[in-house]
């Protein structure tokens, strides 16, 4: 500790904060405020500006500056999700409800019901918590970077995924990240229409985001072996950029306290200029007057000195809770550890990149690869040593204290004097209008006639269906030497997996243990855009059967939601939203499967080329994450060999709505997939019983372009063909069309290879009656590399050779690159 | 019979150092995580190990080339070096740590180790992760190949990794001295380009040894394939093959103990 800081914890009083005059708190109208606010890019409303100078009026002072971008950050969007933690008022038809919080009674509600007590940490901490076997547990977090990306691509992608890494290091006493998953969301790259000034082509946002993902995850030794990228011009001015992050801890070092007296230390990076207002900035509309210091500059080597240095400290057990410093930066690092006790700051031991940063600057900006640790005041020399060792710079900037105050010092100015209570619970909670009119029932319409094999060879080449190997490739996906199911499968090392198995083990050295897990992800749009709640349960329902395909444990997996949304001011967006949000409550407790973690972006909509809004369609990305009781039997999706029974899990319905086939026929209305999770949730049971005996050679989920795409990809990883007869489908008696058994999207299907002696078995771990998941044999694997379908009248319908498919599946991409 | 004690080397942005050393403790070594900074301060000495093994990552970012600023790190703190390698104590140098090699002048071996070789961006201009096949020289005296067979797999990961030699008198050199310890090649053992050759290094080499044999660079990872269900396709019931990578890590130890 500095000679200057002792002097300081030696003398408790703090002088009074300096007012800032010039913002006129105490006299100025709310309306002049809010102006004021916005030019300044606070993002604070009007009620909040009336909470704001109601509290100060009390006070008889006027607020400093730091004080109300501490207040501005604390309660912005970004970080208190007000829209989904304040009241609602929803109108649906002429029915209206009120919605009192719409967090606690969706998402909050259905992993309360949930009750599972392999849950050890859920909402609270950095990340979610889930126990993995009785000596480690996983944290899991995935957040988005869209606002900065769109501006800075690469910067901001990077930063994307420093941020997260470092909230799974922040999570607990600190976890070791092991995975990173990665979901975007662009305008296809060969995008030819207009852009407004100043916007980034979707050609070098989509380049620009895949190399920030990888030099930054790639220096980091981090695998990034999940993922999935979804295309829809609606993205063009508002890039997606979902950044994911498992990290594993041991069991023991999951919870964590800050005790008053613990000294505050900031370790890592120096603080900038860089990244301020990232927090208000991205909780409001993007325009062209976006604040160029509001993209943070990553450094990964920065990040690593820093991941190495605080795990050797917390092996060593020398602090007590840590925090990743992310958004309001040391204002609201420091504000949630002393969130309870209070803390005491001198702005004056931060150490600097440049010298002449203001107070305000300090205490708000976002500079990366920085923590902050909570550390009792014997521990410090040893921690600093640990640090020193890794070449990576720490410093005592304070205190925390029982007196229930937040207060910040500079060179004995006061800068900030607030109490923590008002900081975190001031905030005025607003009802907010929403509204949602159920969709008529419309009968799918118009479009033009294709044959079955035209429409396969379109589906399997579709942006949203197409290999992405250009992008995997440039990932390490398999440093740390445990992806033992990597993300591209089969003979060639090129099909397109359902998700990654992860067996940390190699890390951690203990390598008697087998066990691992997966991740895997659900999204789509599409869906959304007939019905967000029906989308959410698509979205669950995707990722738990991309789960169970590789043999993850459906019983044990846990979700985290990542909502992007339009402007949520908009009643019917904010309807949307709600519906949303209802279908995440009502797939979790169908699938009793809880959320543990989870994140909002709001106000993804800009202005396009004419100055209409153009907002992004409402995008949920379901993030889903299951043991691997024994990774020895884990499961690919390529085929293994000729003559092996196919077997079709689920039942197939007439639910053409929002589908690909739809798309590309030009066809629209119809019905879009309806999950039903109890009997899904069954069948994926059994399947994982069965997958864990080894009586099953590959599983694939149908997803987009159905079962047709599905056992096309299966065929060509594998490289043995199939004739697969349609009449043997387990599906709703009135369908009477090939093109809709081959392409309908209904949730909850799986395309199973099982060896001819393993049938019977297989089977047994199926229920029957009529409330169990339909599984059937529909058809067999073939030598000759040919899909081919026999339809509903016994005729061959569709015979397509798998290599032209796969030529086509592989071309799409590079070509839209190009 | 006694565990060699491996010192397994460290920078920051090193970043494959836990599965090498866990590789090393699977076949018996008695692995030992090194900060260079600890060397630096004298804490640490290179002569009190058996094994020398840089693993691999992006030491300082490899922001003024890959493995350049470790590499004079090594130069100007592991001054006994040269000694290990005369002694004849294994060193390996996998990936970034080959890069390092190289750059240190250890690899290609020469009388007064100067650098006649180095790394320059892979041909596809990008990162790259993918398994290759790979054929070993049975006719070098490399000590990590005992046992092997000619052809293996490993992955590689690396955006830098074309192999370029100083002048073609020097790539001959390496020819006659067998120096040239692992080239990349077709599942048939041809020598082929792209994506074959997965950074366009000439004569499609992927490691190199020194004429005694105790000192081993590759780009590719063996640490990555110390178990068979790292192999991508050991789910296919068609795959019956040894995880090599392991071999070369035993083979380390053996000739240390």
């Amino acid at each position: 500790m500095s000679p200057a800081a002792a002097k300081e914890t030696a003398r408790p009083a703090v002088p009074a904060p300096a007012a800032a005059p010039e913002l006129g708190v105490l006299t100025r109208s709310v309306r002049e405020l809010r102006a004021l606010g916005d030019e300044r890019h606070l993002s604070l409303s009007e009620a909040e500006w009336a909470a704001v100078q109601a509290r100060f009026k009390t006070l008889k002072r006027e607020p400093t500056l730091a004080e109300i971008e501490t207040i501005a950050q604390t309660w912005s969007e970004h970080c208190k999700h007000k829209t989904f933690t304040s009241p609602i008022r929803l109108s649906e038809g002429r029915r209206t409800r009120t919605i009192k919080n719409l967090f606690q009674e969706t998402i909050a509600a259905a992993t309360a019901a949930a009750k599972k007590p392999w849950c050890l940490s859920v909402f609270e901490d950095n990340a979610g918590v889930v126990a993995f076997g009785r000596k480690w547990a996983l944290a899991f977090k995935a957040e988005t970077h869209n606002h900065p990306s769109a501006l800075e691509p690469y910067g901001g992608a990077e930063t994307g995924v420093g941020g997260v890494i470092r909230d799974v290091l922040g999570c607990g006493l600190g976890a070791k990240p092991v995975l990173n998953t990665d979901v975007f969301c662009f305008a296809r790259p060969d995008y030819r229409g207009p852009l407004p000034e100043g916007a980034l082509h979707p050609s070098r946002t989509m380049r620009g985001v895949v190399a920030g993902v990888r030099d930054y995850g790639n220096r980091m030794g981090i695998p990034t072996a999940g993922g999935g990228i979804w295309f829809d011009d609606d993205y063009r001015l508002n890039p997606l950029v979902f950044c994911g992050t498992v990290g594993l801890l041991p069991a023991k070092a999951v919870k964590k306290e800050v005790k008053p007296g613990d000294l505050i230390v900031v370790a890592g990076g120096r603080t900038g200029r860089d990244g301020l207002h990232g927090a208000t900035f991205s909780s409001a509309v993007l325009g062209d007057d976006a604040p160029g210091s509001a993209v943070q500059i990553g450094h990964a080597i920065a990040e690593k000195r820093v991941l190495d240095a605080l795990l050797r400290a917390r092996d060593r057990s020398l602090y007590r809770s840590v925090t990743d410093c992310g958004a309001g930066g040391l204002s609201s690092a420091v504000g949630e550890l002393g969130a309870d006790c209070g803390a005491r700051v001198r702005l004056e031991d931060v150490p600097l990149k440049a010298a002449d940063l203001e107070s305000w600057e300090i205490w708000l900006s976002e500079s990366q690869e920085r923590m902050v640790l909570a550390v009792p005041p014997k521990d410090l020399k040893a921690l600093q040593a640990v640090f020193a060792a890794e070449g990576c710079e720490t410093a005592a900037i304070g205190e925390f204290t029982r007196d229930g105050r937040l207060r910040v010092v500079h060179h004995d100015e006061g800068v900030v004097d607030l109490d923590m209570k008002f900081l975190h619970k001031g905030l005025p909670r607003e009802v907010r209008r929403a509204e949602w009119t159920p969709p008529p029932p419309q009968k799918a319409s118009g479009g033009a006639a294709k044959r079955l094999g035209e429409i396969l060879r379109e589906a399997i080449a579709d942006a949203n269906v197409c290999s992405r190997e250009w992008v995997i490739r440039q990932y390490d996906h398999e440093v740390q030497a445990g992806t033992v199911i990597k993300p591209l499968q089969g003979v060639r090392h090129d099909g397109p997996g359902d998700a990654c198995v992860i067996w940390p083990h190699a890390a951690t050295g203990d390598l008697e243990d087998r066990a691992g897990f997966s991740v895997a992800h659900g999204l789509n749009p599409e869906y959304g855009r007939l019905d967000p709640y029906w989308m959410a349960m698509a979205c669950v329902d995707e990722a738990l059967r991309n789960l169970t395909c590789v043999g993850a444990d459906p019983s044990r997996a846990a979700l985290l939601d990542n909502f992007c949304w339009p402007s949520p001011d908009d009643p019917k967006q904010l309807g949307a939203l709600v519906r949303a949000a209802e279908g995440c409550r009502d797939a979790a407790k169908g699938f009793r499967a809880p959320f543990i973690s989870g994140k909002d972006s709001l106000y993804n909509e800009s202005k396009d080329e004419k100055g209409r809004p153009l907002p992004i369609p409402g995008t949920l990305l379901i993030s889903a994450l299951a043991p691997v009781p024994d990774v020895r039997r884990a499961v690919t999706m390529d085929f293994k060999g000729p003559g092996n029974a196919l077997y079709l899990l689920g039942r197939t319905n007439d639910e053409l709505g929002g589908s690909l086939c739809h798309r590309l026929l030009g066809r629209t209305g119809g019905e879009v997939p309806k999950a039903s999770p109890a009997v899904t949730l069954e069948g994926l049971r059994s399947l994982h019983a069965a997958i864990t005996k080894s009586l099953v050679l590959s599983a694939h989920d149908l997803s987009e372009g159905g079962l047709a795409v599905a056992a096309a990809e299966m065929g060509f990883s594998g490289e043995f063909g199939a004739v697969i007869d349609l009449d043997e489908i387990p599906r709703d008696p009135r369908i009477y069309s090939n093109e809709t058994l081959l392409f309908s999207e209904s949730a909850g299907r799986i395309l199973v290879e099982v060896a001819p002696e393993n049938e019977s078995a297989f089977l047994r771990h199926f229920g029957k009656g009529a409330k169990a998941a339909p599984v059937r044999r529909v058809g067999q694997t073939t030598a000759n590399p040919i899909l081919k379908i026999v339809g509903l009248d016994g005729s061959t319908v569709m015979e397509e050779p798998l290599r032209e498919l796969k030529e086509a599946w592989q071309r799409t991409l590079p070509a839209m690159l190009a | 019979m006694k565990s060699p004690k491996i010192l397994v080397l460290r920078a920051a942005g090193t970043n494959c150092e836990l599965e090498t050393a866990n590789a090393f403790a699977a076949v018996g070594g008695k692995p030992e995580l090194v900060h260079i900074s600890e060397i630096k301060a004298g804490k640490k000495r290179l002569m009190d190990y058996g094994v020398l093994v840089i693993p691999g990552g992006f030491s300082y970012g490899d922001d003024v080339g890959a493995g350049r600023v470790l590499a004079n790190q090594v130069r100007h703190t592991l001054t006994d070096l040269r000694q290990f390698v005369r002694l004849g104590r294994p060193v390996l140098g996998i990936c970034n740590g080959f890069q390092v090699l190289v750059k240190a002048g250890i690899l290609p071996h020469s009388n007064n180790f100067d650098q006649t070789a180095s790394f320059t961006v892979n041909d596809s201009g990008r990162f790259e992760a993918r398994w290759v096949h790979l054929r070993l020289n049975t006719q070098s005296s490399c000590l990590f190949f005992a046992g092997l067979p000619e052809m293996v797999e490993l992955p590689v990961a690396h955006a830098e990794g074309k192999l370029v030699v100083k002048s073609p008198r020097h790539l001959e050199e390496l020819k006659k001295n067998k120096s040239i310890a692992l080239q990349y090649v077709t599942e048939d053992g041809k020598l082929m380009g792209y994506p074959h050759n997965p950074n366009g290094s000439i004569f499609n080499i992927a490691g190199l040894t020194n004429p005694e044999g105790n000192v081993l660079g590759l780009m590719p990872h063996p640490e990555r394939f110390i178990e068979i269900h790292q192999h991508p396709n050991w789910t296919r019931q068609t795959y019956r093959k040894q995880a090599v990578g392991l071999e070369i890590f035993k083979n380390a130890v053996s000739h240390a103990r």
